[in-house]
Formats: C-alpha cells, structure tokens, sequence
C-alpha cells in the first residue's frame, strides 16, 4: 500500500512539474528545441515511472514507530534551528548545541553528550577553522 | 613509449610533499570510513568534496585526496567484515562469507593481511587496466556527436540500476528526481528562468554538493536516529588479531584466486551498471563455481577472502574508467568524484586527456602512490583501525553531521544552503524506506544540463528533425545496449539478486 501512495504521490509530482514547465516564459530568442520540451520528457518518464510502481508494487516498508518518526522529525527541526541561529550566535555555540542533542538521542547520556557536544565543536574549529584556516560563522564574540 | 612517458610526468606532478601527504590523510580517512559501518566510500567522498573546495585546493590534489578516500574506503570495508560480520560497505558484503568464518577459527589476522594484499592485487592492477584502456575509450568518444553523447546519458540512467537492480521502476523515478531538480534554475540556452517560483536563490540552480551531501550523508544520520543505533557494533566482541603478516604458503594458494578476481572486478567496474558490488559478486561465486572442491568455501576459506577483496578493488579502479574518458560514471562513488570534477570546473571525457594531461597523468601516478600507501597503512597498523570501530555511533553520527554543515557552510556561508540540505537528507531518508536507490538522483543532477543540451544541440543541427536521435551506427548501439540494459534485471534480476540478498543488509543501502 505504501507503494501506490508513494506511486502516487509520484504522479502528482509529475502532473506538477508539466504545468510548472507550461509557466515557462519562452524569450522570443529561442532554438528549435526550446526550455521546455526537455522537462516535458522528464514529466513524461516521471509519470510512466510512478504509474508502474502503483501496478506493481513491492513488499511493505518497515515503517518506524511514530516515537520514532517523531524523533527524526525533532532532529530535523533542530537542525533548520541550527542553520538559521547559526551566524547568529557563532559557530561553537550552535555547534556543541546541536552536536550533544544528535548525541543524546543517539544514546549517549546527558552528561556525555554534553562533552561530545562540546568535543565535536571545539574539535571542528580545531581542524577546520585554526589549522586548515576554514571561514566558519562568526558569532557575538567571535567564534 | 608514449605512455609511459605520461605516467613518469604523471608521477613528477604527484611527488611533491603537499600531494603527498594528501594522499597519505585520504587513505587514512578513507579507510577509517569504509570500516566503519554506515559510512561508505559514496558518503565519504561526499563529505569530503566540500571541504576540497573550500580549503582552495587545486584540481589534482583535490583529487587526488578524494580518489584515495575512494581507494581506502574499498580497502577498510572489509575489516569490519572480517570482525564483525556487519560489511563496512556494501562491496564487502562478500568477504563476510569466508571472512568471519576465518576470524572465528583464530584466524583474523591472517584474513585481514591475505584481504590486504587481495585488495592491494585488485587495485595495482585495476590501475594497469584503466592506463591501458582508457586512452582507447578516449578515441571513441572524440567520434560522439551531441546525439550520441544523449544516448551515452541515457544509457547510463537505463544501466545504473545494475543487474542486481530491485525495481527498475524506481531506478527511472529517481533519475527523473534527479534531472527534474538539474532543470531549476536559468537556461543557460535561452536565459529564461525555470521552476523558481520567483525565489531568487534558485536562478543558479542547485548546488549538486547540497543535494549529494543532503542525499547521502544526512539521511545516514536519520536512519541512525531512527533505529536509535547508537552504540557500536564492536562492543562485546572479542577481537583478537594475532600475527599481522600471512603464512607465504597462503599467499601462494590464494595467489589465482587473485588474479582471477581482479580480471572479473575489473571488468565488471568498467561495464556500466555493474560496479563494485558486482564485482565481488562475480569473483566470489566464480572462484567457489571453480576451486571449492572440498566444500570449504563458506566455512574460512582463504580464497573465498581473496577473491572477493580482489574483485571489489578492481571493479574500483574499473569504474574510473568511463568516468575519466566519457565523463559518464558507472557506480555511485564515481557519480561523486564526477561531482569534484565539476565544482572544479573540469569537463571530464575525451577532451580531459588532450586539454589536462596533468589532472589525468597525476591522478593515476596518485592512484599507485595511494596503492602502496594503503597496503603499508591495512597490515602492519591494522590494529589502529580495528580499534576505530569501537567509536560508536551515538558519537560518530553527530560529527558526521557537523562536519557536513561546515562543508556546506563553507561553499557559500548562506544558511538557505544549509535548509535545502536538510530538506534533501528528509527526502533522502523517505527514498531510502521506499527501496529508491539514490545514486540516479545524483547522476541526474550532474548530467541533465550536459543531457538537455547535448539533445537541443543535436536536433538544432538536423533543423528540428527528432530522428537525428537515432540515426548514427553509434547512437542506435547506444540505444540497444541501453535498453538491453534497462530490461536485464526485470528478465532475470530476481534470481541473481536473491543470491547477492542471502546476506545482505535491509536497509536500502548506497550502493558502492
């Protein structure tokens, strides 16, 4: 079942992605061929791809516990954070945050992840930013 | 003679001290992740490469660090193996047959040195083979014209399933991910902008290094998160090593069961589709189809060790080939090293030998340098690597992570670079439950500018004709072999990769 939805999922995608390129504005200079035939070919094999995962789909996924969906949907969310506080509040801080969460999800306990948090940073600005001269982000007291 | 004298100016480019030691650090690294499980040569290099560029190395060293990545990352994938019975990679799946049998009779330490001079036999030769054959390809190629060159792509998106492809459905839904995602951004033909949506971000395109280290290495991390794997697989076994070095009789048995890996490796690296993993395949089941006489294969043999080591070392080397001199890869590693190629703005294929002799030449004076570099580095200090596997995950994953943000941060110091990895690592985890194979997608965005122009270039030519597609003797082999290929593993795929399957790993590995 995961298949089909999946199969189709590919399909709107493909439906998608044919009338995104039909948006396409065509410049009055243009070759023969044009931008927009080739990702209507793409749509195309897109759509015969998906249409043959829904006739003959394969066995069932092993589909995680919602725990553990729900984990990896945490991590995500810790990871846009990390981006987007990154130049904010420098490179070590966002670093040995986001490292120790990974860690302490992976296992590790509080206080452990805590220092390989702290390791991974430090130990990446080390390498990275003092010995090979890297540029990482700057934050308010300057790394 | 011509040749050598290229290679002796490959080898003056390739000694100096900084190519050197670079070669020397990508194999130590390269070993480090192909022993460790759940980080393979594809994911490896994908790390790597930004870091590559950012650090401003030139093309051949930064090459020549990331094929001695690729290079090591074959070499460690079976010490884990060989320990554990849990392949570093997936190539190494074969050396677990005879490999842990042989580490549970006492006998690790000479699975690991007889493995070592396999792996050391495949790629010195592989190296040897891509010399000689490459250069013959390259005067093939200089003949393709942009319609042929479509075939040539096309070819390689119908093959790169392999024989032992699951669902070929799924092979063609990620290849045309893959070359959806090479349309965003402007036409360079024509100067419009296509799929932006009005994002500003999106006109150049996508950088390739953001969806191939999103795709592969941070989508490691969330199956890790998700199987909640934190603790090493190491823990709790006892590993003895004993004597470092093999008995010469042991050399002298599995000496042919060496060479004849190394042939059918290397062969199976260089037809496209096949790759690595096939090639221990092949070496592995021919050698026991050939010398188990005793039934001994399966039960420590060291043959059933050799051969396959041999075999996925040279299909190693092998698929280098295409790559170099069509600018086409045939595995998923080389699709990655295609990758440098480009952000380095080197146009591998035919021309890279005439206009780059240097890249070339040093790279393959590198690659025989990395070669006996790695042999010296997997037997006598095979015990440092052996205690590398102890780091667990639950420490290891989160650097991988990290050091994945630096790379990518490091290109262009823009967190929207940063989101549209992890985005890519989510889509990357969902591929990888549904059994998509994501090496195409990869491909795809490396190839569909180079496919869509070559197609527009060839039908500009004929005035609009479409037939002009098929109309060479050169395109319509292509083609053939292409659907050939694509058909292959639908007709008899199943049997084949239900023997490959018998010990294989569930979760929708990279491939080589």
């Amino acid at each position: 079942m995961s298949d089909r939805i999946f199969g189709a999922v590919g399909l709107l995608l493909a439906a998608f992605y044919a009338y995104a390129a039909t948006l396409i504005q065509e410049s009055f200079l243009t070759d023969t061929v044009g931008p927009k035939a080739f990702p209507f070919i793409i749509a195309g094999v897109l759509a015969l791809a998906s249409i043959a995962i829904i006739l003959r789909p394969d066995a069932e996924p092993q589909w995680p516990a919602l725990p553990r969906l729900v984990e990896i949907l945490a991590a995500v969310v810790v990871m846009l954070i990390y981006a987007q506080t990154l130049k904010i509040v420098g490179f070590v801080i966002a670093t040995t945050v986001a490292s120790a969460y990974l860690s302490w999800r992976l296992g590790s306990k509080p206080l452990a992840a805590v220092l390989a948090g702290i390791g991974t940073a430090v130990g990446i600005y080390i390498v990275f930013h003092l010995a090979l001269g890297l540029s990482l982000a700057r934050g308010p007291f300057g790394f | 003679m011509d040749m050598l004298a290229q290679l002796g100016h490959g080898f003056e480019v390739a000694l100096t001290w900084q190519n050197l030691g670079l070669a020397l650090i990508g194999c130590f690294l390269g070993t480090i992740m192909g022993a460790l499980p759940g980080l393979g040569p594809s994911n490896g290099v994908a790390i790597l490469i930004p870091l590559a560029f950012t650090l401003g190395l030139g093309a051949t060293p930064s090459l020549i660090l990331l094929t001695s990545v690729y290079y090591g990352a074959m070499y460690g994938g079976r010490i884990s193996s060989i320990l554990l019975n849990i392949p570093g990679d997936e190539p190494a799946m074969m050396t677990c047959l005879d490999g842990y049998p042989m580490a549970r009779k006492g006998m690790a330490g000479e699975a690991l040195s007889i493995s070592g001079i396999a792996s050391f036999v495949g790629a010195f030769l592989a190296t040897w083979g891509l010399i000689l054959l490459a250069p013959q390809l390259v005067k093939i190629a200089l003949l393709f014209k942009p319609a042929d060159y479509f075939a040539l792509y096309a070819l390689a998106f119908m093959t790169l399933g392999g024989v032992s492809s699951a669902n070929q459905a799924k092979s063609a839904f990620a290849a045309c991910i893959g070359l959806a995602l090479a349309m965003v951004g402007v036409d360079t033909a024509t100067g419009v902008p296509r799929f932006t949506f009005g994002e500003v971000h999106l006109y150049d395109g996508i950088d390739f290094l953001v969806a191939i280290v999103g795709l592969f290495a941070l989508s490691e991390v969330f199956v890790f998160l998700e199987h909640r794997h934190g603790s090493a697989d190491a823990e709790g076994h006892k590993m003895e090593i004993g004597r470092i070095t093999p008995p010469v009789k042991m050399v002298k048995e599995t000496a042919p069961s060496m060479l004849r890996g190394s042939v059918l490796g290397f062969l199976a690296g260089v037809l496209p589709g096949a790759g690595a993993s096939l090639g221990s395949f092949l070496a592995y089941s021919t050698e026991k189809k050939l010398v188990d006489r005793e039934g001994t294969f399966g039960k420590g043999d060291p043959r059933g060790v050799a051969a396959p080591e041999a075999g996925n070392n040279a299909a190693a080397g092998g698929a280098l080939v295409p790559m170099l001199a069509l600018g086409v890869p045939g595995s998923g590693t080389t699709a990655v090293l295609l990758a440098v190629l480009l952000s380095l703005n080197i146009t591998p294929g035919p021309l890279l030998f005439a206009q780059n002799p240097d890249v070339v030449w040093g790279l393959i004076a590198a690659l025989f340098i990395a070669n006996f570099m790695l042999l010296a580095l997997n037997i006598p200090m095979v015990g440092l690597f052996t205690r590398i596997l102890l780091v667990p995950p639950r420490i290891l994953m989160p650097i991988v992570a990290m050091v994945s943000f630096v790379g990518i941060y490091g290109i262009s110091g823009s967190p929207f670079d940063l989101t549209v990895m992890i985005l890519f690592g989510i889509v990357g985890w969902v591929l990888r439950k549904f059994d998509v194979p994501l090496v195409p997608v990869i491909l795809g965005v490396l190839l569909g500018n180079p496919m869509e122009s070559n197609l527009r270039r060839a039908v500009q030519i004929s005035n609009g004709d479409w037939s002009v597609l098929v109309q060479s003797w050169l395109s319509i082999i292509l083609w053939i072999i292409a659907i050939v290929g694509f058909l292959m593993p639908i007709i008899f795929g199943r049997v084949l990769r239900a023997r490959m399957r018998e010990r294989g790993d569930d979760e929708g590995a990279l491939t080589d």
